[in-house]
């Protein structure tokens, strides 16, 4: 196990992709101290903003690493990361968790946007709040997040399984606008509420709302009321308004559920 | 009084190219045919201060004026030690400038980004995700029928737009505006909803919800409610019949559907829309882009990094995500350690907190009048006005490259040639720290 103790951290981000169970495997705590990081337009040893303590395992999967504190100015912690484990028991910036493959990553505090972009596989948990583009597409890709599973225990910002392809996000908190916008596949399980657009121009994959939606897509079609939906080979209880579409495409194939408890006006 | 003729106008995108300038004394006195706010441009309106000589800020805070050589020695000194440089604007310049300006920036490692970012931004996003069926101006003039105006209001900010286009008599449209169907949509009435047969009244940050009905509706789907965004489904579906039914149909778009909820997904969804009229009629769309050569540094930037705006070269390589290298951004989250500010102003029209951190950092404005950015500015290096005291090329909205003539003489350098300055000496104090 590794522990890195934050230094101070600087007004301007640290990037550490090296920070991975990948990166660590087999190397010395000098090796790791000595690992290059990018502070703003280039490069200081991971020593400079990290104290590090620990043995690293012999293989990936057996290194774990602990970032003791918070670090809310590093981005791309875990970034690509096939096997092991990170824990973060603070805050972090942007990017946690970028094209994991596996392993897991726990998050003790919140995370910024673009957590678990292009994932696919593996396990990120955020126990606070995330911004925007959880689990979503690099900018300008049609093929997003295609496994693995991702649970945010906070609220979740804007664009949530934009683009997504596979796996399954949770997100235990209230998301923002347009969730599930061009979903192509996968499997979206909101437990708050919605502001609006919901499944936005998805053509596949399913949605599950719990909560409230504010506004609801004219573009669906409305298919009276489930219960007890059977989605991913688990069973949700309750009763739900099922819905298809996203119509505003062709061959749309998507669909979303929303609980019939405080839904009744988005029913036609 | 001597007359200059078909002189560009460097004010909107609109880029009109008919302009006559009255010169008097080396000075532009009037105008013939342009706008009151191109006219404004051409002449300095009233109260507007020209800086003569570049200037730097003492440890006063006082501007002291000084020669091009001590203000572009500072402002090399800035960049080359910044961590994180940010250069922001180049919508009010040429390409040539702009082209030395990426250089500029992928050699300080800095990141890049034009006034797209709080404008048009969403609207290039949301063409690299889906597309971008466009056409020229000369198309919509000659064969435009259906022509819609959404979330703009050209009567104000584009005021020669529809004169030019629309009422505009055309190869096919022989009788201008007559022979040509104007669909505004808009949630406010404007001068240009005046001017509409039909004016979808939108409800306030619906645009999206809008289109999504109208795309369903298209399809030959049922609309799923009675009233969507304010407007009766019998409505939506008259839109849609006039759409469908265009010979050729043009969409504009502007700030009003950019920038309400959902941004780049509102054009995103548009395009689409535009890409399915086509499977009834011929149908195209332009964004109505503002600066007169923002367009300009989108092509320039991407010919020159693959990407068009927003480009960080921190690590070497171009990387590119609005949302984390934007300029408001690295601002905001006090990313930027150094702003270089070109010919735009960031000052008049950033939020407070991206302000801020402008106040906070050193910031370097190569700007030819007094602005709130040269306020917030460490050093001030006043250019000659590209179109009026120098040339250079400027792309119109659609991406027709136009040559911007010069009017008057000035004995200011152009953008370009600070620029190239700026560019050798950073270069210099890189290798000699290496």
């Amino acid at each position: 196990m590794i522990t890195l103790k934050p230094k101070e951290q600087p007004e301007v981000p640290l990037e550490v992709e090296n920070v991975t169970p990948d990166a660590f495997a087999g190397k010395t705590v000098d090796e790791i101290k000595a690992l290059p990081i990018w502070h703003g337009n280039g490069t200081v040893p991971l020593s400079d903003f990290f104290e590090v303590e620990g043995e690293a395992g012999a293989t990936a999967a057996e290194t774990q690493i602990i970032i003791d504190g918070d670090v809310p100015q590093t981005k791309r912690i875990g970034s690509g990361m096939t096997a092991g484990e990170i824990t973060v028991k603070g805050n972090v910036s942007m990017y946690v968790g970028v094209g994991m493959k596996g392993g897991k990553i726990t998050v003790e505090g919140n995370a910024k946007s673009w957590a678990g972009q292009d994932m696919s596989g593996g396990e990120l948990t955020i126990m606070g709040n995330t911004g925007d583009y959880v689990g979503s597409s690099y900018r300008g890709d049609w093929r997003g997040m295609s496994g693995g599973l991702i649970t945010v225990y906070g609220d979740a910002g804007n664009e949530a399984a934009e683009y997504m392809n596979g796996g399954k996000i949770v997100i235990k908190g209230d998301v923002s606008i347009m969730p599930g916008i061009h979903m192509n596949n996968g499997l979206l399980i909101i437990e708050g509420n919605v502001i609006a657009r919901t499944g936005g121009e998805m053509a596949g994959g399913t949605i599950v709302v719990k909560g409230v939606i504010d506004e609801f897509l004219a573009g669906f079609k409305y298919h009276g009321v489930e219960k007890d939906i059977e989605v991913d080979g688990e069973t949700i209880p309750g009763a739900f308004y099922k819905f298809t579409g996203d119509y505003a495409i062709k061959g749309a194939n998507g669909t979303v559920y929303a609980a019939v408890a405080g839904n009744s006006h988005i029913a036609p | 009084m001597e007359l200059v003729k078909n002189v560009v106008c460097p004010f909107c995108g609109t880029l009109c190219d008919d302009i006559i300038c009255k010169v008097e004394n080396d000075e532009i006195v009037g105008t013939i045919n342009a706008c009151r706010i191109g006219h404004s441009k051409f002449v300095h309106a009233e109260g507007a201060m020209r800086w003569k000589k570049p200037q730097i800020r003492d440890e006063n805070g006082e501007l002291v004026e000084t020669t091009y050589d001590d203000a572009i020695e500072k402002a090399a000194q800035v960049l080359a030690a910044s961590k994180r440089p940010l250069m922001y604007g180049w919508s009010c310049t040429e390409c040539e400038a702009q082209a030395v300006g990426v250089d500029l920036a992928e050699q300080t490692k800095a990141i890049v980004d034009n006034t797209a970012s709080v404008c048009h931004g969403p609207s290039v996003l949301a063409l690299q995700d889906v597309g971008y069926p466009i056409c020229t101006f000369g198309e919509v003039k000659n064969r435009a029928d259906v022509v819609v105006y959404w979330g703009c209001n050209p009567m104000h900010a584009h005021p020669r737009h529809l004169s030019r286009h629309v009422f505009a008599r055309g190869f096919f449209r022989e009788r201008g505006r007559s022979d040509r169907t104007l669909i505004v949509v808009d949630p406010r009435e404007s001068d240009s909803s005046k001017l509409a047969d039909i004016h979808l009244q939108v409800g306030y940050n619906q645009d999206y919800e809008l289109l999504d009905a109208m795309r369903a509706a298209m399809m030959g789907h049922e609309i799923l409610y009675d009233e969507v965004a304010g407007i009766p489904r019998e409505e939506i579906m008259e839109a849609v019949e006039a759409l469908k039914n265009a010979q050729f149909g043009i969409l504009f778009f502007g700030m009003g559907i950019t920038h309400s909820r959902g941004k780049h997904r509102n054009i995103d969804t548009a395009i689409m829309m535009v890409q399915d009229l086509n499977n009834f009629a011929k149908f195209t769309l332009i964004p109505m882009r503002g600066h007169y050569n923002v367009t300009g540094f989108n092509q320039v930037a991407t010919w020159e990094s693959g990407y068009p705006y927003c480009i960080d070269f921190a690590t070497g390589i171009p990387r590119y995500n609005p949302g984390e290298t934007g300029a408001n951004d690295v601002l905001q989250n006090k990313e930027t350690d150094a702003m270089m500010v070109i010919a735009s102003d960031p000052g008049a029209h950033f939020p407070q907190k991206s302000l801020r951190r402008m106040a906070e950092i050193p910031v370097i404005a190569i700007e030819p009048h007094r602005t709130p950015t040269t306020e917030l500015a460490d050093i001030i290096l006043p250019p000659a006005i590209v179109g009026m005291e120098t040339d250079g090329t400027a792309y119109r909205m659609e991406g027709v490259p136009i040559r911007m003539r010069k009017v008057v003489d000035s004995d200011l350098l152009s953008d370009r040639e600070i620029l190239q300055r700026l560019l050798k000496r950073v270069m210099e104090i890189k290798t000699a720290s290496k």
